[in-house]
C-alpha cells in the first residue's frame, strides 16, 4: 500500500537507473566502435583544415548543455526523454512539477491556487493524446471509512472535471479513490489531515 | 479499560473504608458512573483445581470479563472475595449476601478419563440460597476458551432473560507495518468475541474493509483493494474459498447483508454518484435503490428488511437516512449534529448506532428510531464502525485517537466502555469490527 502511495518517489530511482544503463549502453557502443580488431583496416588520406576556435565559441557547445540537462535530470529522477519529464526539465517552475492537490475539510472544491496546475496538467494531455493519467482521491482519517471511500471519489471527479473542461479527453482519465485508507502522512494531528486530504495525479508509467 | 477500572476501583475503595456499608457505596457508585446504575452485583469465584488438573486456560477471568464488558454486572474484583468455594454445598450464602453479592459463579476443573478436562460450574442466588444453572462439560484443553464464552452466555441469559452473545465471533481488519519495512499490511481476522485466539483469513498489501457477516455466520463480505481499487468479496470462512461479487467502474464498498441472507446491498458509483444498489448473489443481478447526485452509501438492513438506512449527504452534511428495498419513500432518520454517519440497527429494530460527531470528535451514538432520543455511548476522540452484538446488548466499535485504533465495546445502557483485550501486537491498528 504504502509502496504504492510512493509510487512517484519510487519511480525516480527506476527511472535514474534506466538512464543510467542506457549510458553505459552507449559507452559500451563507444568502446566497440574503437575496437582496432574490428575496426575497417583500410586508411585513407584526409584533408586537413585550420582549426578556428572563435567559430566554435560562437556556437554554444550542444554537449554542454545537453550535458547539464542530463545532470539535472539524473538528480531530479527525470527521464529526458518523457514528454512529461521533459517540460519539467526545460520549465523549472512548470506546473507540471506538481503532482498533488489539496482539499479543505469535508470539501470536494478545487482551491484556486490549484487551478493553474490542473489547467497545465489538462494542456499536456491535450498536447499528448498518448498519455493517461489515473486520478487517485484520499481523506484524512476523521469520520466513517466508507463516506470517506465516496468523498475520496467526489474529490477525484472534481479533478477530473476540470481536467476534461480544458481538454484532456475521458478515456486518457481514470479515478479511484482510496479514502482514507492511504494516508500520506500517518499522524493524528491538523497537519497531517491537511497534506493527506488531496488528490494525486499519476501519470502512467 | 478506564471507565470500568473506576467502577472496579470505586466498588473497592468503598467496600475498604466503609465495609461493610453497601448502602454508601452505592451511593459513590450511582454518582460517579451512572451507567452502571442498576447493575446485577455478580461474584465470579476461581474455579477450583483437582490435583493436575492444570490447564493455562482459566475459565473465571474469561467469564469475570465477559459479564463486567455488558454493563449489566458489577462484578465483585477477585481481590475482594471473601471465601473461594468450589461448590454449593461449600457456600456460606449469608456472607456472600452481607457482601451485597445477588449471584455467585463457582465452578472447578478436574481431568476426565480419556485425557480431557471435566468443567464443572454452578450459577448459584445468594438470596434465594439455591442454584439458578449448573452443568458439566468435558473438554479439550483447546476447546476450554470455547466452553468458558458458553457458560458466560448460560450465566448471561439465566441472569437477565436475553440471549448471550460471547460464543459468537467477531471479524476485524488488523493494520501493521510489514516486517520487511515496504509498507503496511492488511489482515482480515476472525476471533472470540473477547478477541482471543485471531485467524487471519487474508492477507493484503492493500487496504481491507467493512467486513459483513452473513446472516448464517459462515461468510463474511467485505471490501478489498487487492485490485489497487475498491471490490467487494465474499468470502466463506471454513474453506477461504471467495467470489467477487462487485467490481464495477468506480467504487465497490461497503456491503450488507439482507436478513435472508440472499441479497447484498452496496455501494456502487458505476453509474456517477456513490449510490446504494442491491446484488442478488444467486443471479449477480444488480438494482439501484437510491439514485441521487449526492453521496449514498453505508447502506445496513432494518431486521425485517423492510427498511434500509445509510448515510448521505444531501442535505449537505452526512446524515442517515432510510429507504425502502425499492427505493421508494425515503426519509431522514437524524437531525441532531452535523455528522451522523455509519448506521448499525440493533436486532431488535428499536434502536441505531451510528458515528456522532460531537464537539469536533467522533464518537459512537445511539438513536432510539422510536423517540430520537441519542446518546452517546463511547468515549471518542476519534471512535467509529459500529456494530451490534447478535443480542443487541453491546456494541462493537472501533475507538481511535493518537494511541492509535483498538477495538472496544459500549454497552446499550450506557457508561460500560471497555477495550478488548488484543491479542495483535501493540503497535497493530485494529479496526472495522463486526459482530
Amino acid at each position: 500500500m504504502t509502496a504504492r502511495s510512493h509510487r512517484n518517489v519510487a519511480l525516480h530511482p527506476l527511472r535514474t537507473l534506466g538512464l543510467a544503463a542506457s549510458l553505459a549502453l552507449l559507452a559500451g557502443c563507444a568502446h566497440w566502435i574503437e575496437d582496432p580488431e574490428t575496426a575497417p583496416g583500410e586508411e585513407t588520406e584526409l584533408e586537413t583544415e585550420d582549426f578556428d576556435p572563435t567559430e566554435a565559441e560562437a556556437l554554444e557547445d550542444p554537449s554542454d548543455a545537453d550535458e547539464e540537462r542530463l545532470e539535472r535530470a539524473r538528480a531530479e529522477g527525470l527521464d529526458p526523454d518523457d514528454p512529461l519529464d521533459a517540460a519539467v526539465l526545460d520549465e523549472p517552475d512548470s506546473p507540471l512539477a506538481t503532482r498533488r492537490v489539496h482539499f479543505a475539510f469535508d470539501s470536494s472544491d478545487i482551491r484556486d491556487e490549484d487551478i493553474p496546475v490542473l489547467e497545465a496538467h489538462a494542456e499536456f494531455l491535450r498536447e499528448h493524446p498518448d498519455e493517461r493519467m489515473t486520478i487517485e482521491g484520499h481523506t484524512d482519517e476523521r469520520g466513517s471509512r466508507e463516506y470517506n471511500l465516496a468523498l475520496g471519489e467526489r474529490r477525484a471527479e472534481a479533478v477530473e472535471r476540470l481536467l476534461r473542461a480544458n481538454g484532456a479527453r475521458s478515456d486518457q482519465l481514470e479515478v479511484v479513490s482510496y479514502g482514507e485508507e492511504d494516508p500520506l502522512i500517518d499522524e493524528s494531528n491538523e497537519d497531517a489531515w491537511a497534506e493527506n486530504r488531496r488528490a494525486e495525479l499519476l501519470y502512467e508509467r | 479499560m478506564t471507565r470500568l477500572n473506576r467502577v472496579w476501583s470505586t466498588v473497592y475503595l468503598a467496600a475498604l473504608l466503609m465495609l461493610p456499608g453497601q448502602a454508601s457505596a452505592d451511593d459513590v457508585v450511582i454518582d460517579i458512573i451512572g451507567g452502571i446504575e442498576g447493575a446485577t452485583p455478580i461474584a465470579v469465584v476461581p474455579f477450583q483445581r483437582a490435583d493436575g488438573a492444570d490447564p493455562e486456560t482459566g475459565i473465571a477471568p474469561i467469564i469475570t470479563a465477559n459479564l463486567a464488558r455488558t454493563g449489566r454486572f458489577d462484578v465483585l474484583p477477585e481481590d475482594d472475595l471473601v471465601a473461594t468455594p468450589g461448590r454449593m454445598e461449600d457456600v456460606r450464602f449469608s456472607t456472600w449476601r452481607a457482601q451485597g453479592v445477588d449471584h455467585l459463579v463457582v465452578g472447578g476443573i478436574d481431568n476426565a478419563s480419556d485425557g480431557r478436562y471435566e468443567v464443572r460450574f454452578e450459577l448459584l442466588d445468594a438470596f434465594q440460597g439455591q442454584r439458578t444453572d449448573g452443568r458439566r462439560y468435558r473438554a479439550e484443553e483447546r476447546h476450554l476458551r470455547t466452553l468458558a464464552h458458553t457458560i458466560s452466555d448460560r450465566i448471561y441469559e439465566a441472569i437477565t432473560d436475553r440471549p448471550g452473545t460471547f460464543t459468537k465471533r467477531i471479524a476485524y481488519v488488523a493494520v501493521e507495518q510489514r516486517e520487511d519495512g515496504e509498507g503496511r499490511q492488511h489482515r482480515l481476522v476472525v476471533a472470540d468475541s473477547d478477541g482471543h485466539r485471531p485467524q487471519t483469513i487474508l492477507t493484503s498489501d492493500e487496504p481491507l474493509l467493512s467486513p459483513a457477516w452473513s446472516p448464517s455466520r459462515d461468510r463474511l463480505a467485505y471490501v478489498s483493494f487487492e485490485g489497487r481499487r475498491s471490490e467487494v468479496f465474499v468470502q466463506e470462512i471454513r474453506t477461504g474459498e471467495r467470489e467477487q461479487v462487485a467490481s464495477f467502474r468506480g467504487i465497490n464498498s461497503a456491503p450488507a447483508w439482507s436478513p435472508d441472507g440472499d441479497r447484498l446491498a452496496v455501494t456502487l458509483s458505476r453509474d456517477g454518484a456513490a449510490n446504494i444498489y442491491l446484488i442478488d448473489l444467486a443471479s449477480g443481478e444488480v438494482r439501484p435503490v437510491t439514485d441521487h447526485w449526492a453521496i449514498d452509501t453505508e447502506a445496513t438492513w432494518g431486521p425485517d428488511g423492510e427498511w434500509i438506512y445509510f448515510t448521505s449527504d444531501r442535505g449537505g452534511r452526512p446524515q442517515i437516512y432510510r429507504t425502502t428495498p425499492d427505493g421508494g419513500e425515503t426519509e431522514r432518520v437524524t437531525y441532531e449534529g452535523a455528522y451522523n454517519a455509519r448506521p448499525s440497527i440493533s436486532p431488535d429494530g428499536e434502536r441505531m448506532a451510528m458515528v456522532h460527531r460531537h464537539d469536533g470528535q467522533y464518537y459512537i451514538a445511539l438513536q432510539d428510531l422510536e423517540t430520537e432520543a441519542v446518546q452517546i455511548i463511547s468515549d471518542g476522540p476519534a471512535d467509529e464502525s459500529p456494530s451490534f452484538a447478535p443480542n443487541g446488548d453491546l456494541v462493537i466499535y472501533t475507538a481511535g485517537g493518537t494511541e492509535g485504533q483498538r477495538l472496544a465495546t459500549a454497552s446499550v445502557i450506557g457508561g460500560a466502555v471497555a477495550p478488548l483485550e488484543s491479542t495483535e501486537r501493540p503497535d497493530t491498528r485494529v479496526r472495522e469490527p463486526a459482530w
